[in-house]
């Protein structure tokens, strides 16, 4: 955001970028508003902004807001302020495959930090950096709810657990084949290698 | 051996289907509830028993419920808490994994004593893939005629949706999670109004844990006395105890409240002792919030008793010598463990989980973090010790939100039973992580 | 309801919030508040210091409150007793959260529009450390336009989240907001958006730091050599009841009339706000109350002599000569 004012008039970027969700998306957003009263739609953000991040390239444009917000009926502003608020959306492009590595308590106790180094070694990244082919991302997240199973990445969907050096060689080669963006909503998830 | 009542089934093939559920005496609190017993006579079983809430406040489950106001032709909600984020907590997720329709079950169930025709399940949203294991068997108990319109044939009727939500930890408090539920940011409201009167969309909600809710299936189908029978004084049942960190068997384990935390660390049963033949140096006993104890005050009260796994036991001594039961959320740190790092870690985590609107959490999570921070670089002076005390000190009971003390606890402790260490850091001016050994290569492939 | 607050007792009726009854009871029990706002629905509660202490909760149930409570949105029950001023751990809280509230911001007011009617300059001075114990680097923005004739200046920004319920209240389809969240959290308008609607101008009246500027009067006057005056004028959009901010006979700049506790009375619209900067466009009905202790009441004679009586019995305590006695 610049300092000059932009005038007042109110930006569609939505319509002119000609968004639009797949057929399958729009039902599966349709059900999900179902869920709610009927005034009460906002309650359907988060869900549609997951779908909405998975269906346009992995992270949420102003574009795919300005969607969102004409799909929910609610002003841009409370989308952004949403979006912005939880940590699973995206607001820049990301890779494909997006590594998520836990590094809270216990998972820090069982090597959470090494992993980290070593999928940076290996994809020469530093965590929040994306491989130059637009493949690889590499986060760090907190506690996801794996302690037991730690160390532990997530990448889109699934869990990927008790990780060692060999299984993040495997994982990497894996994903690299299938060359697939990989979503949180994904129903062909595999939380095992 | 203890008893169990919640995943004592979890390694039946096929459990995770209805029909194997079923087969195994699923929906059976539903059946009961529904046709012998009004929903007043079910909110009274969940008194008798003593349930207390399970996500880690300890709330005694049916009083909660009997708070809710129930003003005419006004929609009363239940909203179950799955957003699970306490680090070292991960019992939610293997209940839900692993035997979907006990919640389902007890969604039913607890609806029907509350009178909600409608209910949510609020999913952290990294755990999208259990929400597809829930939205799965949901579908099935529709088919199975267990939700929906009139339910066994009676009045009631009953819808269960499955809510995910996108990151943060502060939706774990029941305001933000249902601020979040209505499409906002997850902000905690203040309070009063409490939801039991003013709850989702101004409705009076009832917002109760994935295991509290589960564990209403067996207080109804055996009763609220028989349940209060099991555990010890006031904590009554049993409770789904995370264990992670350096222990011979991470994983989640049912236990009967009351049980020693020694026969916890150290028998087979259980956690199976510590790896590689190490000695215990620290636990945190209920999840990160709590306060962390040194192996002699986990395993013994300041008084000499043996410390049992119980709200009661592990609160003696208040947070002078004692801790919480918290969530369950179970974290062992071998002889090896630096304090401070595992510390840096909690600081870190409360910090980027910080809602922003109130200003000591606001600030003061950041600051507390940066100090620490000081401590992993080798550049913290002794003085630093006293800061973080101080800060701390102003963080607690000063917030909008719980957040605010869950933050500080965990650093009060650290610098309360491990000074030491924070001392020998300052005046080295070096920090060698100590518990940095390859541990990598010592887990199984 | 009776309530008793530093040892004063009050009735006031139901639904009154402690914060409400202490002001009634006047400034010497007041506890000091950032984000609350009067004429702000749901306005309160984040930036924590207006704590009190509540040492009985009622005479029903005399048991003192866990916690320190956000006394603008606590309602008093009959038998409350609250401290504030006297209760030195509510005063150590208050140190505490000025501490928080001053980590990042920036401590230069000198070079700060809004310096001499800054809400957080008073509340520093009046409960704050002389000196700040944060070595680390502070957050900062860039100072943006949010709106034709509104600047906002992020860093000294202290989230209390009064410009956004204003937009959300008072004017129709709200353009800004709060995004991020924690200590990166910001008040930001919507992409390549600005604040664009007639009653705009209010979120600068209620930023009670200098986050949230006019552009039309930003740095051409130090506020304290200007003289405020309530006056009016007829207008279609609001009730045109204004404070106009004069120099000899130049109008610096409109707003709106605040209130003892420096709260809007009554919000105006951008046309009385930006458009009306004659002398003559208003109707000027006298000098503006102005508070004694505010660094804009040197411009305010009335308050000169009993100024002076003050000091000069203060300089007698501290045992200081009498500069005016000839030796």
């Amino acid at each position: 955001m610049g300092s000059e004012v932009q005038g007042t008039q109110t930006f569609d970027k939505a319509k002119r970028a000609g968004l639009k969700f797949s057929e399958e998306a729009m039902t599966t957003v349709q059900t999900i508003i179902s869920h709610y009263p009927d005034d009460k739609r906002k309650s359907a953000l988060i869900p549609v902004l997951h779908i909405a991040q998975a269906e346009f390239g992995g992270w949420l444009s102003a574009e795919t807001m300005d969607y969102v917000a004409s799909i929910i009926k609610i002003q841009p502003i409370e989308v952004f302020e949403v979006a912005s608020f939880y940590s699973m959306f995206h607001l820049h492009p990301v890779g494909k495959c997006v590594f998520e590595v836990c590094q809270t308590s216990s998972c820090w106790l069982m090597g959470g930090e090494d992993i980290v180094k070593y999928i940076g070694k290996k994809l020469n990244l530093k965590v929040g950096e994306t491989t130059a082919d637009g493949l690889f991302t590499l986060k760090v997240a907190e506690c996801l709810g794996s302690c037991g199973t730690a160390p532990m990445l997530q990448c889109g969907a699934s869990y990927h657990e008790k990780l060692t050096y060999e299984k993040i060689d495997k994982l990497i080669e894996s994903y690299r084949a299938e060359g697939k963006q990989k979503n949180y909503t994904d129903l062909d998830y595999k939380n095992t290698l | 051996m203890g008893k169990k009542l919640l995943i004592h089934n979890d390694k039946v093939p096929g459990i995770q289907g209805l029909a194997v559920y079923r087969q195994h005496g699923g929906y059976a609190s539903v059946e009961k509830a529904l046709k012998t017993m009004t929903p007043d006579q079910v909110t009274d079983e969940v008194k008798k028993s003593g349930l207390r809430g399970r996500g880690g406040a300890g709330f005694p489950t049916g009083l909660k419920w009997s708070f809710l106001a129930k003003p005419e032709g006004v929609a009363r909600y239940l909203v179950c808490n799955a957003d699970e984020s306490e680090p070292g907590t991960f019992k939610d997720r293997y209940l839900m994994e692993h035997i979907p329709h006990a919640l389902i079950e007890g969604m039913i169930t607890s609806s029907y004593a509350l009178g909600a025709k409608v209910s949510y399940i609020y999913i952290r949203g990294e755990y999208f893939y259990v929400a597809r294991i829930l939205e799965v068997a949901i579908k099935e108990a529709y088919e199975a005629g267990w939700l929906g319109k009139n339910i066994l044939g009676t009045d009631f009727s009953n819808d269960c949706y499955v809510h995910v939500g996108a990151g943060a930890y502060i939706c774990g408090e029941e305001t933000a999670l249902l601020e979040s539920l209505e499409g906002k940011r997850g902000n905690p409201r203040i309070k009063p109004p409490f939801p039991a009167v003013a709850g989702l969309w101004g409705c009076p909600t009832v917002v109760n844990n994935v295991e509290t809710i589960a564990a209403v299936c067996p207080i109804v189908v055996n009763g609220g006395e028989e349940y209060a029978k099991i555990g010890i004084g006031k904590s009554t049942g049993t409770k789904l105890i995370s264990a992670s960190g350096h222990i011979n068997k991470p994983g989640v384990y049912e236990i009967e409240l009351g049980l020693p935390v020694e026969e916890f660390i150290y028998s087979e049963e259980y956690c199976g002792g510590i790896r590689n033949g190490k000695k215990l140096k620290a636990v945190v006993a209920g999840g990160s919030s709590v306060p962390i104890l040194p192996a002699e005050l986990i395993l013994k009260t300041a008084k000499g008793e043996p410390r049992l796994m119980s709200y009661e036991s592990l609160g003696d001594g208040g947070f002078i010598s004692g801790t919480m039961l918290g969530s369950g959320g179970f974290i062992v740190m071998d002889e090896d463990t630096s304090i401070v790092k595992n510390l840096f870690t909690f600081a870190r985590f409360y910090h980027h989980e910080s809602c922003g609107q109130c200003s000591p959490c606001r600030e003061g999570t950041g600051w507390m973090e940066k100090v620490i921070k000081k401590f992993i670089n080798g550049t913290a002076n002794e003085s630093d010790v006293d800061l973080l005390w101080d800060i701390q000190s102003k963080i607690e009971g000063k917030t909008i939100c719980p957040l605010g003390e869950a933050a500080a606890w965990p650093v009060a402790a650290a610098i309360r039973h491990f000074k030491q260490e924070f001392l020998d850091i300052a005046r080295a001016k070096k920090f060698v992580d100590v518990s940095h050994y390859n541990r990598l290569n010592k887990v199984a492939v | 309801m009776k309530v008793t607050i530093d040892g004063k007792e009050i009735d006031v009726p139901k639904g009154t919030t402690i914060l409400q009854a202490a002001r009634m009871i006047g400034h010497e029990v007041a506890p000091p508040a950032m984000c609350y706002h009067s004429k702000l629905k749901t306005s309160g509660g984040y930036c924590r210091t207006c704590l009190v202490k509540v040492a009985q909760g009622s005479t029903a149930n005399p048991n003192p409150m866990p916690k320190p409570v956000a006394s603008c949105r606590t309602e008093v029950m009959d038998g409350m007793v609250v401290e504030n001023f006297t209760s030195p751990e509510i005063l150590e809280a208050r140190k505490g959260v000025v501490e928080f509230l001053l980590i990042n911001h920036p401590l230069d007011c000198p070079v700060c529009d809004q310096a001499g009617e800054c809400k957080l300059q008073d509340l520093g001075y009046e409960n704050g450390s002389a000196a700040t114990r944060y070595e680390f680097k502070r957050r900062e923005f860039e100072v943006i336009d949010i709106g034709e004739k509104i600047k906002l200046h992020m860093n000294r920004c202290i989230l209390c989240y009064r410009c956004v319920k204003v937009a959300d209240q008072i004017t129709d389809g709200r353009a800004h907001g709060v995004i991020s969240r924690g200590d990166s959290s910001e008040i930001s308008t919507y992409i390549e958006k600005v604040i664009d609607n007639d009653f705009s101008g209010n979120v600068i009246d209620v930023c009670p730091v200098g986050a949230l500027t006019d552009k039309t009067f930003r740095f051409k006057q130090r506020v304290w050599f200007t003289k405020p005056v309530d006056a009016h004028r007829d207008c279609k959009k609001c009730s045109g009841k204004a404070r106009v901010w004069l120099k000899g006979e130049e109008v610096l700049r409109v707003t709106s009339r605040k209130d003892e506790w420096d709260e809007s009375e009554e919000f105006i619209c951008n046309d009385c706000r930006y458009e009306h900067k004659r002398k003559s466009d208003w109707v000027i009905e006298g000098p503006s109350p102005v508070n004694r202790n505010s660094v804009i009441s040197q411009n305010q004679y009335q308050h000169l002599n009993e100024l002076k009586v003050q000091i000069m019995k203060q300089q007698k305590a501290l045992g200081f000569m009498d500069l005016n006695k000839k030796p």
